[in-house]
């Protein structure tokens, strides 16, 4: 018989949080399923990730602003640092859209994950001579963007781990306060 | 102890049990269970609402591309075969999927006659599916209404 559990909150975590909001991994999502894209966009909610789903690689490359006919507002806030691409997509392929990138210069060095329901070695090759940061099979696991998001964030996390330290010096020079005692406690 | 939740709980849990023995789920279907939460208790049923509107307009699309005996177009049969496999596999509707295998097969070949048998057949079988799972969803609001939470189903 199976067990009865109470329904629990997803939240598979960074680890302690380091990061605050500013520093969830945004990642663009691209695929013309719309199953597909509610599927990993949850996958990615999931891992804590901040989440653009597109339904196309033309609307991937206007919301980059690498299109010039559209250029999306607000690109302040646009900072992708991964993008998943599914391969097989009417108009402009993954495989395109992975090239387009990596032509870029502006572009570049945001990580490229092609996913595909198809197991092709070549199509798989291609891709990862291409730059493609890896290549997944459809259906993603949770435990594929888990170790995806884990491996970037160690990368961010370098660039990173000076500031906190230099924030953390000052928050404990405030030593004295009380708030700060409770703070540790609860540790 | 609430019997009335515990009845309906047990309910739901052969039910759903049943759906992966008859071969209508598989574990896709657990991960998409696992993947909803308390604050997203509509996850589940929203994707499946999906695929079965995508299985509508796909079924509808290949018929009409498989209609003319000397003017088929597999090439948007293939397409359509190719989308409706990879979400029925999202989904984990293993039956529907199985079905497309074979209908790739039928479509690779220039069968048309194959290709309207297994038309006909994932028709069948997503609307199978679909009765199904409002069943199952019916019952999970039934649980919930008597005050229960719903089961996590370990299928082995």
């Amino acid at each position: 018989m199976a067990e009865v559990l109470l329904p629990r909150k997803m939240e598979i975590a960074n680890g302690p949080s380091k990061f605050g909001s500013a520093h969830l991994l945004h990642v663009l999502a691209v695929d013309d399923s719309h199953v597909d894209r509610k599927f990993i966009e949850r996958l990615l909610r999931v891992s804590s990730c901040k989440v653009t789903v597109v339904d196309s690689a033309t609307r991937a490359l206007q919301y980059l602003g690498l299109d010039v006919e559209k250029k999306s507002v607000g690109l302040e806030d646009l900072k992708v640092n991964l993008i998943m691409t599914d391969y097989s997509m009417p108009g402009m392929t993954g495989y395109e859209l992975l090239k387009k990138i990596k032509e870029s210069s502006a572009f570049r060095d945001i990580p490229v994950v092609v996913m595909s329901s198809e197991n092709i070695l070549p199509r798989i090759d291609r891709c990862l001579e291409e730059g493609a940061e890896d290549f997944l099979l459809k259906p993603v696991k949770l435990s594929d963007v888990t170790r995806l998001r884990d491996s970037l964030m160690k990368v961010a996390d370098l660039s990173f781990t000076k500031k906190r330290e230099l924030e953390t010096e000052h928050a404990y020079s405030l030593d004295s306060s009380p708030r700060s005692q409770l703070k540790r406690a609860k540790i | 102890m609430n019997t009335v939740v515990a009845q309906l709980q047990r309910q739901f849990q052969d039910y759903i049990v049943s759906l992966y023995q008859q071969g209508f789920l598989d574990n896709q279907f657990t991960e998409l269970r696992n993947l909803q939460d308390e604050g997203t208790p509509d996850f589940v049923s929203e994707v499946v609402s999906l695929f079965f509107d995508d299985c509508a307009k796909l079924i509808n699309n290949m018929s009409r591309s498989l209609e003319q005996p000397e003017n088929v177009d597999f090439k948007q049969v293939d397409s359509g075969v190719h989308q409706l496999k990879g979400s029925s596999s999202s989904v984990g509707a293993r039956r529907v999927k199985n079905v497309c295998i074979s209908f790739k097969e039928c479509c690779d070949v220039h069968n048309r006659e194959g290709c309207l048998r297994c038309l006909q057949q994932v028709d069948y079988e997503y609307k199978m599916l679909k009765t199904k799972l409002e069943d199952l969803f019916k019952l999970e609001q039934r649980i919930l209404q008597a005050g229960g939470t719903i089961p996590q189903v370990d299928i082995k």
